[in-house]
């Protein structure tokens, strides 16, 4: 006897558990955004006790924020430099054999963010310290880099991967020289790998906090401005504002990056 | 330039360890350095009375990781973590199971993105968003009084050990927070263990008579496992060691990652800090190791 065929619907206990959780993931942004217009200074009151939007024009006023995402856009540029050159050429090098120590590489690149980003922060701070190197600009940019060389490994290997080799064969047969078949085959199938890993390092750095507590000196990256307000609030209208445009500005190049990669992860799957 | 080409043409190996070296002398140098630099300093200890570091091996750092109030520390941590990683692989499921075996092409990429997008950002504004909705005059309170639930609240607030003056200042609150944070790790790696289920394992099952209840407790659930326990290592892993979470909505008893922040800030006790976080980094390499027997890896 057969029972019924299994799974071609989905059940509505199955949608509406999907649904609610979908929701449990976003709707709490909103909530921000719904905050950065409130008129209420001292409290979290809900419902909100009016509207404005003359907190967007404080935020803008103040130099301690600007000073703090500036220094953000700065390491996270750098940082992001750095992983994408250290993690292509670890993907490449992956890649191209097949030796002894490639999932002791895996592993090792893997680390950084598998293991708690407590235990990144205060190696680092205890390395820095013992070296007596004073902590500066550069120490916050050499601990973003540590975990985001594996961002870069992963989208450019799983190209790689992708990639047919026949068409590096088919250009050295027609008399390219390695140099050359980087420049006109690898590379072009790489870039938009390449820029994913990119995008998604930056965001990384850009968010980073528990690394950067112990990395940095006095400096203040705007997650360290934002955690400062978490744990004492002082500024809440502002705060608010600041979390607001933090989700408008990372939202679009994290949603560009993250389709790259799914799509050609996508491809990846269907020609296995 | 042809010649060059030549030259590492005929030499694959020296080309591949040339590319390597780079990535890997930064990885061993700065990161396996300093976990070195952190297991080292573990073995110091600091002189109480000058405040300073003395560098002479000990095991008496260690040994004050045995007073009961820091053993309560590494407990009340690794309880919070297995409790947020259980409810996060429940949370995670439907999401993950309708993404992988009943969504479209289309909106699986989107659904995906969705999924993904707070992985990458805005770690900080997410706890801060707990915190608007969790205070006491806040729209979760709102909510509760709305429907009449205040006694609920408030019997739950009343707990030892878990409750606290309000949401935003208790164990439960803080608990919600890491659950909602850490998801979407749970949710990606469960999803990818899915899709690689074949559609034509479950007509098998089906026919040969099994009700979708057994196909899902004996081949889905079974073949999903592998996704649940790479999720659990982030859950956990990043629940162990967080301490702004802790920090914003706790209340004022310490977890590890606080612990660390504060022994190496106020006080300048490196050797402590270190000390302490050796727990995660065992507990973490363990549970590495036995993820991958499990085949964990596979599904990340």
């Amino acid at each position: 006897m057969r029972s019924k065929s299994y799974g071609e619907k989905a059940s509505l206990g199955l949608k509406l558990g999907a649904i609610g959780t979908l929701l449990f993931l976003h709707v709490p942004l909103l909530i921000i955004f719904l905050y950065s217009f409130t008129t209420d200074e001292t409290t979290y009151s809900f419902p909100l006790p009016g509207l404005t939007t003359k907190w967007f024009g404080v935020a803008l006023h103040r130099t301690d924020l600007w000073e703090a995402l500036k220094l953000s856009l700065q390491v996270a540029s750098l940082a992001t430099i750095a992983a994408l050159i250290l993690g292509t050429l670890a993907a490449a090098a992956v890649y191209r054999s097949n030796f002894f120590g490639r999932d002791a590489i895996s592993f090792l690149l893997v680390l950084p963010i598998a293991l708690p980003g407590i235990v990144t922060g205060i190696a680092l701070r205890s390395a820095i310290g013992t070296l007596e190197i004073p902590f500066s600009f550069w120490t916050i940019i050499i601990g973003h880099a540590t975990f985001c060389v594996v961002v870069v490994y992963n989208n450019v290997l799983a190209r790689f991967r992708r990639m047919q080799s026949s068409q590096i064969e088919a250009s050295m047969d027609l008399g390219a020289n390695s140099f050359q078949t980087f420049r006109y085959i690898v590379l072009p199938n790489i870039a938009t790998a390449l820029l994913a890993g990119g995008m998604l390092a930056f965001a990384l750095s850009f968010d980073e906090v528990i690394v950067t507590t112990f990395t940095a000196g006095q400096q203040s990256t705007l997650p360290i401005w934002i955690f400062s307000q978490l744990v004492r609030p002082r500024d809440r209208p502002v705060t608010n504002v600041v979390a607001t445009i933090v989700i408008l500005i990372t939202f679009l190049p994290i949603f560009f990056a993250q389709k790259i990669s799914a799509e050609s992860s996508d491809t990846e799957g269907e020609s296995k | 330039m042809n010649r060059l080409s030549t030259y590492f043409y005929k030499r694959p190996f020296m080309v591949t360890m040339l590319l390597l070296s780079v990535p890997m002398l930064y990885m061993l140098v700065v990161y396996l350095g300093s976990l070195f630099a952190l297991l080292l300093n573990s073995f110091y200890y600091l002189e109480e009375f000058t405040g300073l570091v003395v560098k002479q091996f000990t095991l008496g750092t260690y040994a004050q990781l045995l007073k009961p109030s820091n053993l309560g520390i590494f407990g009340r941590t690794a309880g919070m973590a297995m409790a947020v990683t259980i409810t996060d692989a429940v949370i995670a499921f439907p999401l993950a199971y309708y993404i992988a075996k009943f969504a479209s092409r289309r909106l699986r990429t989107y659904l995906y993105i969705a999924v993904t997008l707070p992985l990458w950002s805005s770690y900080l504004v997410r706890v801060y968003a707990w915190k608007l909705i969790l205070s006491k005059e806040g729209i979760l309170s709102w909510f509760v009084n709305l429907f009449h639930l205040n006694p609920l609240l408030d019997g739950l607030l009343s707990l030892p050990g878990i409750g606290g003056s309000s949401l935003s200042l208790s164990p439960i609150g803080m608990f919600i927070a890491f659950c909602y944070i850490w998801l979407p790790y749970m949710i990606v790696p469960i999803q990818t263990a899915l899709e690689r289920v074949p559609k034509s394992l479950l007509e098998a099952s089906s026919d040969l008579g099994a009700k979708p209840s057994q196909t899902f407790r004996n081949v889905i659930l079974p073949l999903a496992f592998p996704g649940v326990v790479a999720g659990s290592i982030f859950t956990f892993s990043l629940t162990l060691g967080d301490f702004i979470v802790p920090q914003s909505l706790g209340n004022s008893r310490f977890f590890i990652g606080q612990a660390v922040y504060s022994h190496q800030g106020t006080s300048g006790n490196i050797p402590l800090a270190a000390a302490f976080t050796m727990g995660p980094v065992i507990i973490m390499v363990i549970y590495l190791l036995a993820a991958r027997r499990l085949g964990a890896f596979d599904a990340l």
